[in-house]
């Protein structure tokens, strides 16, 4: 039994302690807007955040998130970036197949986060880490730099 | 090779399609969210629609229905992979319908003979053929929809039809009066469904040819989107797959104790393509297959290397083979002076982002599958076969795709599941790993192709050939034959029709198979043979001292549309105009799909041999357009697709295994090494061609042209070698 906050609520799991946070939140869960691309960590597909940080979820057990605060997809409205960052997703039409994007929205409020003003450069250094297989990047960083100038209209 | 199914020969779409099983969808609501935007449909009525479409609903065909309030519903036989069909299938009924596009939703088609796709003649999304194949039917039924509806107002008014005209949703009298779709619902039932419908002139066209958001984003971008991978069911047990690791081996022998042990594990089973385990999860499962100890007979392609297939390739090239398409004599020029040059393509993975799942249940009832499918309609009867039903007993359930570029319409992993399923008697989920889902065959084949080509004293040219080699996709797929005069149409597209004029002209295709099982990968054939032909008229062009687009310009005096994209990219391209220091440009051109292409590459090298590519400018002429926006980013997706296939993209095998895995050895593109990409459309009034899958195959030689731009090297093989261009 291992006891981790997600989107909010203290929830105890009962998947083996090695079990990566992902397949807790999916299988055990059944929260499925984090996505399986890799299971190593090298496509962005499952980012989550742990305390406000981006991770890949796929490579987190879940013991080493118990007592730490998940934040997924699913609570990403509610948050004043996560929100404008959506809200600049559905403005430009970013995704095509749309499977990597859960990842690419994590990873992206993540960044906006921390940055307000996220040069070519920071996005670069931010995203490099999501694949879209649909090659929606220039959209990505378009949406991007919408969200961030959406934020600074509002103060 | 082995065919590894069979594909029924007629795929029995029967109209055996229940209304939903409440609880079931129940169960699809997930993370304690219900679906979003979009409702995945297991409740259309298949036949007898009229009679079974629900009290109040207006349904005059299978593709759409109106409610009271005014709201549309289209029902969309085609999967929705990336490439917008949910969008722009929605567009054409919609345009002719007059419907107002905020009040249009979507929702997916059960396998029913209504939704097959009038190209394949089954229920099928591929080959860029959606709207090719969609254009009239779709509009049709929009329009069919909108005459019972323009006659239902005017029995209500009490005037003739040809007092009323549409728009947004309403019929409006000549005098001002109107009555709202939703309202008109009851009276628009009664009314005879039209023998014949008049289309709009184009040039009335109000919502194609613009832009306009998709139904699939809000889902999309909240993770409320279900992808098959997301399908859960009570009491199901996920599976992770052993199978083996040479292509064609079998198992021998296996020992589960291992994998028993680990917890979550429920069951070990093996079928004809190797052994599974079941668990709880993903995660067990996962493990305890990782700790099977299982003995393969690897079986006849034990020994199976790249290097003894690039051979078998390039022996049968210089052989010769089957006549594909000759012009004049190649045998009497006499040359001034000629060269000659061999290409080279490896296996592709097609790497979608959603590794390849499905979920099968198997009951007494029947089976029923949920899936992220391009080939439900095949699979119905696939299916049925292989669970010893009648098709009529497979339901299966389209799940958004999380990518499919081909690779989606092969059977394979919803066979598995169903065999899985079956044996489990209990739901199973079969999920491939990312490894399992890069070693699942199904490449984009391998080839070489031989090419010569004389010029006279004045040089232009005279001849020109080519001697194909690969192996057949055609008698790969299992629904097709190689055609009596022994010319694979998938190894041929591209480079039998290239579109250049020459007096003299030779192409030969010599089939090798090397045993590996290939399938359709975005577009096909010209994903490799845009990149030799275009490649090697740039050798020709430098042969020639010629300017590249000034070369392809001269001798596509006979084609008009490849001339138009060719010099529509070159001038948005400044195409001899000066560019910064050490950036270089390359043009190529492709017709593919029944859409034109062609690509300007900005592209510079490093001393190290580093490959930058700056910026690309695309021309694509697919004819008329349902959504620019959507065919902007197709273009651009196929692109980077390209980008990643030109610069990294290798399947290769020793000893019998393949060698690559997870991204780390079969590499993406990344944000980061992605260019600027403009996409300037063709004003056409032709019949629409593909978009899906037409940007991607001028982009490599574009890319190959413009290093050769840049350095005086000619890379002639995929991916492109940069390491030839490490300067000393
Ligand atoms: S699934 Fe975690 S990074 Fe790919
Ligand atoms: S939208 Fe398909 S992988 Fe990114």
């Amino acid at each position: 039994m291992t006891t981790i906050t997600v989107n909010g609520k203290a929830v105890t799991v009962t998947a083996t302690p090695d079990t990566p946070v992902l397949w807790v939140l999916r299988d055990e869960l059944g929260m499925t807007g984090t996505k399986f691309g890799c299971g190593m960590a090298l496509c962005g597909a499952c980012t989550v955040h742990l305390n406000g940080e981006p991770v890949r979820s796929c490579s987190l057990p879940v013991s080493a998130a118990a007592g730490h605060k998940i934040t997924t997809i699913e609570a990403m409205s509610v948050t004043p970036v996560g929100s404008a960052v959506q809200a600049s997703w559905l403005a430009l039409d970013v995704p095509q197949c749309g499977y990597c994007q859960s990842g690419q929205i994590m990873s992206a409020s993540a960044l906006l986060a921390k940055n307000r003003t996220p040069s070519d450069g920071d996005i670069d250094q931010a995203m490099a880490g999501n694949i879209c297989r649909c090659g929606t990047y220039n959209q990505i960083r378009a949406a991007i730099k919408d969200a961030a100038a959406s934020m600074s209209g509002r103060g | 090779m082995t065919t590894i199914f069979n594909w029924s020969s007629e795929t029995e779409c029967t109209a055996e399609v229940a209304l939903g099983n409440p609880s079931r969808r129940d169960f699809l609501k997930v993370g304690g969210m219900a679906l979003g935007g979009l409702t995945l449909a297991f409740a259309l009525p298949g036949t007898n629609r009229l009679a079974q479409a629900a009290v109040g609903t207006f349904q005059p065909n299978a593709y759409l229905r109106i409610a009271t309030d005014g709201q549309v519903t289209v029902t969309c036989g085609l999967s929705e992979m990336g490439q917008g069909v949910h969008t722009s299938i929605p567009m054409l009924i919609a345009e002719e319908l007059d419907a107002d596009w905020s009040s249009v939703r979507v929702e997916q088609a059960p396998v029913d003979k209504a939704f097959n796709n009038p190209y394949f003649k089954m229920q099928a999304t591929g080959g860029s053929t959606s709207i090719r194949a969609h254009w009239q039917p779709m509009r049709e039924a929009g329009a069919a929809a909108r005459s019972m509806l323009v006659a239902a107002a005017a029995q209500t008014w009490k005037v003739p039809v040809s007092e009323c005209r549409t728009e947004s949703g309403q019929v409006i009298h000549g005098s001002g009066k109107s009555l709202a779709y939703g309202d008109l619902v009851t009276t628009a039932a009664k009314q005879d469904v039209p023998a014949k419908v008049v289309l709009k002139d184009p040039a009335q066209f109000r919502l194609l040819g613009r832009d306009q958001h998709r139904l699939d984003t809000p889902p999309k971008v909240d993770g409320s989107a279900k992808y098959g991978l997301d399908v859960r069911l009570p009491g199901m047990l996920t599976a992770v797959l052993a199978r083996s690791p040479v292509p064609g081996g079998k198992v021998v022998s296996f020992d589960a104790s291992k994998a028993k042990a680990v917890p979550g594990v429920r069951q070990v089973l093996q079928i004809p393509n190797g052994v599974a385990v079941l668990a709880d999860g993903y995660w067990a499962a996962r493990k305890g297959r990782d700790l099977l100890d299982i003995k393969w007979d690897a079986g006849p392609l034990a020994s199976l290397s790249s290097s003894t297939i690039s051979k078998m390739f390039t022996d049968a090239a210089s052989k010769g083979g089957a006549l594909a398409r000759a012009n004049g004599d190649v045998s009497t020029v006499k040359a001034n002076h000629s060269i000659a040059a061999t290409y080279e393509a490896p296996y592709l993975s097609h790497s979608c982002m959603e590794p390849l799942n499905c979920t099968a249940s198997v009951t007494a009832d029947g089976v029923e599958i949920w899936a992220g499918t391009q080939s439900q309609g095949p699979a119905q009867g696939i299916l049925s076969h292989v669970a010893g039903v009648a098709p009529g007993k497979v339901k299966i359930n389209t799940m958004y795709l999380g990518g499919g570029y081909g690779r989606r319409f092969a059977p394979d992993f919803t066979i598995d599941a169903v065999l899985l399923a079956k044996a489990a008697g209990k739901p199973v989920k079969l999920v491939y790993t990312r490894e399992d889902d890069t070693r699942a065959y199904f490449y984009r084949p391998a080839g070489v192709t031989q090419f010569s080509a004389g010029f006279d004293q004045a040089g232009e040219p005279i001849a020109f050939t080519a001697k194909v080699s690969s192996p057949s996709l055609m008698e790969a797929s299992g629904f097709m034959k190689l055609p009596a005069d022994g010319v694979d149409n998938f190894a041929v597209e591209g480079t039998r029709d290239q579109p250049y004029e020459f007096p003299n002209l030779r192409i030969e295709y010599a089939r090798a198979e090397p045993g590996v099982q290939i399938w359709f990968w975005r577009s096909v054939g010209h994903s490799q043979n845009a990149f030799f032909v275009e490649s090697f008229i740039d050798e020709m062009a430098a042969a020639a001292k010629a300017d590249p687009y000034q070369f392809r310009r001269k001798l596509l005096d006979k084609e008009p549309r490849h001339r138009a994209v060719l010099d529509l990219a070159a001038s948005a391209a400044d195409w001899g105009k000066p560019l910064p220091a050490g950036v270089h440009r390359g043009i190529a051109v492709a017709e593919s799909f029944g859409s034109f292409v062609a690509e300007v590459v900005e592209a510079s090298v490093s001393a190290d041999g580093g490959v930058k590519v700056h910026r690309v400018v695309c021309a694509v002429d697919c004819g008329h357009t349902v959504n620019p926006q959507i065919i902007r980013r197709q273009m651009e997706s196929a692109i980077i697709y390209g980008m990643t296939a030109a610069l990294y993209g290798k399947i290769t095998f020793k000893d019998g295994r393949v060698e690559q895995g997870n991204f780390d050895s079969y590499p993406m593109v990344r944000i980061n090494e992605v260019p600027r990409i403009e996409v300037h459309i063709m004003q056409s009034s032709e019949h629409p061609g593909g978009v899906g899958e037409p940007g991607l195959p001028a982009f490599a030689p574009a890319l190959g042209n413009a290093i050769f731009a840049a350095t005086g090297k000619r890379l002639r093989q995929l991916p492109l070698n940069t390491s030839e261009l490490k300067r000393a």
